[in-house]
């Protein structure tokens, strides 16, 4: 993640010498958009919050490990919609899940649906690009994240 | 985008904040867990987001928006949606990275269509991810749910600019 650093400062060094007005021009609007976009994440780091309060990451394993049907499916959709967990922490916690016999079908709507879905940064796609094209691109990465776990059921025999 | 900088856009943050550092101080356990949470994702976001917001400041002013409106405006060929996947598997993080760089795409001229698509290749061909998962859950998951959802992604990116309307989103 770090590394988005030494290349925004490398490129802000190029500018500077290029323009320096284009430069602080660049800056002072980087400033502005982050600024009037900022109640946004605040909003979404106060949901995110109370969602992983509700549903800690240690405690993932057991939901999804105690239905292995349906039901189960619809649960690891739900739960990869509406929380947050980075890919470094979701895969590992996906292995452990699949020693422990948790099907593919299950793990495959977790995982897609945690990437696909952001319930909780809804205030900021919204403020983005309006309530009607978010909620609508929502839906349809809970729909795909379905479709997926569905093949992946019935590629790896689990159906 | 709509001003968002009223004080009212700060109420939801400022009463989940005070509400548990107020439980926090009544002795409820839960407050300092609800703390620990904001402080984790604010930490989260305050590494990633500066970096973010200075590189789409200087391609706002260092790309001219002809440039974009001529490969990625009403008259983009198939190759544009090759060329956001390839920019979209380079982000890092999530949605929260990917909204704004889209939003900068967008009014640089970009058409809907390919804001949504890109928006979609961001969340399921990140590199970093793309090896996590190949690694734990094998290259077979990987390869069919990119067989999948790439295509669906570009459908459903076709099926909301249609639904929302080109033009209707104002800049």
């Amino acid at each position: 993640m770090r590394y988005l650093y030494p290349i925004a400062i490398i490129l802000l060094i190029i500018s500077f010498f290029a323009s320096k007005t284009k430069t602080w021009q660049a800056i002072r609007l980087a400033w502005k958009n982050f600024s009037s976009i900022l109640p946004r994440f605040l909003t979404m780091i106060s949901i995110l919050a109370i969602i992983s309060l509700i549903f800690p990451v240690e405690k993932m394993g057991d939901i999804l490990n105690a239905h292995s049907n349906w039901l189960g499916l619809l649960l690891a959709l739900g739960i990869g919609s509406i929380i947050f967990v980075p890919g470094f922490i979701a895969y590992p916690l996906a292995a452990i899940l699949l020693e422990n016999g948790v099907p593919y079908y299950i793990i495959a709507g977790f995982s897609t649906s945690l990437m696909l879905v952001g319930f909780a940064s809804l205030p900021v796609e919204i403020a983005y690009f309006g309530k009607k094209a978010a909620i609508m691109r929502n839906i349809s990465g809970v729909v795909i994240s379905l479709l997926i776990a569905i093949a992946i059921g019935f590629i790896y025999g689990e159906f | 985008m709509k001003k968002q900088n009223s004080l009212l856009s700060y109420l939801i943050p400022a009463m989940v904040f005070s509400f548990s550092l107020g439980a926090k101080f009544s002795g409820f356990e839960l407050g300092e867990r609800l703390l620990d949470n904001q402080g984790q994702y604010l930490k989260t976001l305050l590494l990633l987001l500066p970096p973010v917001f200075i590189l789409i400041g200087l391609f706002e002013v260092w790309i001219p928006r002809k440039t974009i409106e001529k490969h990625f405006g009403s008259s983009h060929g198939i190759g544009a949606w090759f060329w956001l996947m390839l920019l979209a598997s380079t982000i890092v993080g999530g949605l929260y990275v990917s909204l704004p760089l889209a939003y900068t795409l967008y009014k640089k001229g970009t058409r809907l269509r390919l804001v949504y698509g890109f928006l979609g290749f961001s969340t399921i061909c990140r590199i970093p991810m793309t090896f996590f998962e190949a690694s734990f859950l094998g290259l077979k998951f990987t390869l069919i749910r990119y067989a999948i959802a790439l295509p669906l992604v570009i459908i459903s990116a076709l099926l909301i600019e249609r639904m929302t309307g080109e033009g209707k989103c104002k800049m």
